[in-house]
């Protein structure tokens, strides 16, 4: 995002907000509509936590994993690249119990989105640790570290930078397939908005309230994630400023 | 005994059935996204402020919100205006506007890929802007830019299972009732997904196929 559209749409946002005010009876539904954010909040959160350590241990399995372990990697990123997040949460959600395995909804979510954002973010790790100049590694070698001294010490903080700008399109992916465990009874935003409706029948305010505080989520990420970016691009010699 | 091969092969003609309103729902989705993309696109390069910072504030205000919500806006608000649409015709438009969207971005790198000696020329040559668009960049924008189309196509097709929330028979939805017909949701589920396996594998290869056949022609 660049930044004028944000200050544009920030504007946007603060005048639908001027507007919903002056509405008679939004206490009806903003508070519940505000306990669903929160949910939303947690499971992006919790998602994308899961989707970073999905992606580091896929994208290294796949680099650097023996045999079996390579296998598993490109199978996990390709099965969860190639099918709907969709259906991914829906197989967990419905599949898995006839395995023995009962989740509450939840953390069906939080595993569903996380191994879905993970095997995209995977790729991410991939191109960035590709993109680090062959040159470091040579250095490596030559001062005789180990590979895990070397990722660890030398290639992955490099990685890290490139890393950042698409991952933050990746959460705010995340953030928006959050809106999907709806359908799974999982009362978020997206559940609460329907809930809400069915209630008030305030379909106009309600739908673009919930537009809105999605907006906002997305704008935060984005400018918490240009904010990481700055930080990370310390000392790396990159960057407009050291 | 987890997987039952009988029911499989009598649920198989019915998901196959609904596949098809899926693949529908995809193409006319995408074409709807196809040239919205492009209208977005032209908007934001625009010379004039008071279109082209409204263009960018919509197009990232629609990339920012999740798509299901759209899909039940454009379902249960439109109504309140008085434009009442079917369940598919108010997917296949949300479909369209989302997409719209990322296509847009697309477009916006071709054109910005074109040399600027293209545009110096169409203004010696006096070309009207809409000519110019029409004969000399848009031509030179589209072709490279194909492949990254492509892979919308792909991303398209993965999010249509979402318009089983308001109830458009389609594969997912019809997987859902079969499930809760017989309360086997295994097979239908799984069965999807292997669906959307294979279609992604296949599409993802035929864009490198054509990515090939765009790199030797266009001798990048």
């Amino acid at each position: 995002m660049q930044l004028r559209p944000i200050v544009f749409t920030a504007i946007v946002c603060f005048a639908a907000g001027l507007w919903v005010a002056s509405f008679a009876g939004f206490r009806e539904f903003l508070p519940g509509l505000l306990n669903g954010t929160v949910v939303t909040v947690q499971i992006t959160l919790g998602g994308a936590a899961l989707a970073v350590v999905a992606a580091l241990v896929a994208a290294m399995g796949k680099m650097y994993g023996v045999g079996p372990l390579r296998w598993i990697a490109v199978a996990y990123i390709e099965t969860f690249r190639g099918t709907s997040a969709l259906v991914q949460l829906f197989w967990l959600f419905f599949v898995l119990p006839h395995f023995g395995v009962s989740l509450d909804p939840v953390p069906v979510a939080i595993l569903a989105l996380g191994l879905n954002v993970g095997a995209y973010g995977a790729e991410v790790v991939r191109g960035a640790v590709n993109a680090v100049p062959r040159g470091q590694w040579e250095a490596t070698v030559a001062l005789n570290m180990s590979r895990v001294l070397a990722l660890r010490r030398i290639i992955l903080p490099q990685a890290f930078v490139a890393m950042i700008p698409p991952w933050g399109n990746l959460f705010i992916e995340l953030m928006k397939a959050t809106s999907l465990v709806a359908l799974i009874s999982v009362s978020d935003l997206t559940f609460r908005a329907r809930q809400m409706n069915d209630i008030t029948f305030r379909t106009i305010e309600i739908f673009t309230i919930v537009l809105v505080i999605y907006l906002a989520i997305s704008i935060i990420i984005t400018v918490a994630m240009r904010t990481l970016e700055r930080y990370a691009a310390r000392g790396q010699g990159r960057g407009r400023r050291a | 005994m987890i997987w039952d091969w009988g029911y499989t092969f009598e649920i198989l003609p019915v998901l196959a059935k609904a596949s098809i309103v899926t693949i529908e729902a995809t193409l006319l989705g995408f074409v709807l996204a196809a040239v919205l993309g492009l209208v977005f696109a032209i908007l934001r390069m625009s010379d004039n402020p008071y279109i082209g910072i409204p263009t960018a504030g919509i197009v990232e205000f629609i990339r920012s919100t999740p798509l299901l919500i759209q899909i039940f806006f454009i379902y249960f608000v439109f109504p309140e205006f008085g434009v009442t649409l079917n369940a598919l015709t108010a997917g296949v438009i949300a479909l369209g506007l989302h997409y719209g969207t990322y296509c847009s971005e697309v477009y916006r790198a071709g054109i910005e890929g074109v040399p600027r000696g293209q545009w110096e020329a169409a203004t010696a040559l006096n070309l009207s802007p809409y000519d110019t668009f029409k004969d000399i960049i848009i031509p030179q924008a589209i072709p490279p830019v194909v492949p990254a189309l492509g892979n919308y196509l792909v991303a398209l097709f993965k999010e249509t299972p979402l318009l089983s929330a308001i109830a458009v028979l389609e594969l997912m939805q019809t997987a859902k009732i079969l499930g809760s017909q017989t309360f086997r949701y295994t097979e239908p589920i799984t069965l999807v997904g292997l669906f959307f396996l294979v279609m992604s594998l296949v599409s993802a290869a035929a864009i490198r196929a054509l990515e090939r056949h765009l790199d030797r022609r266009y001798a990048r």
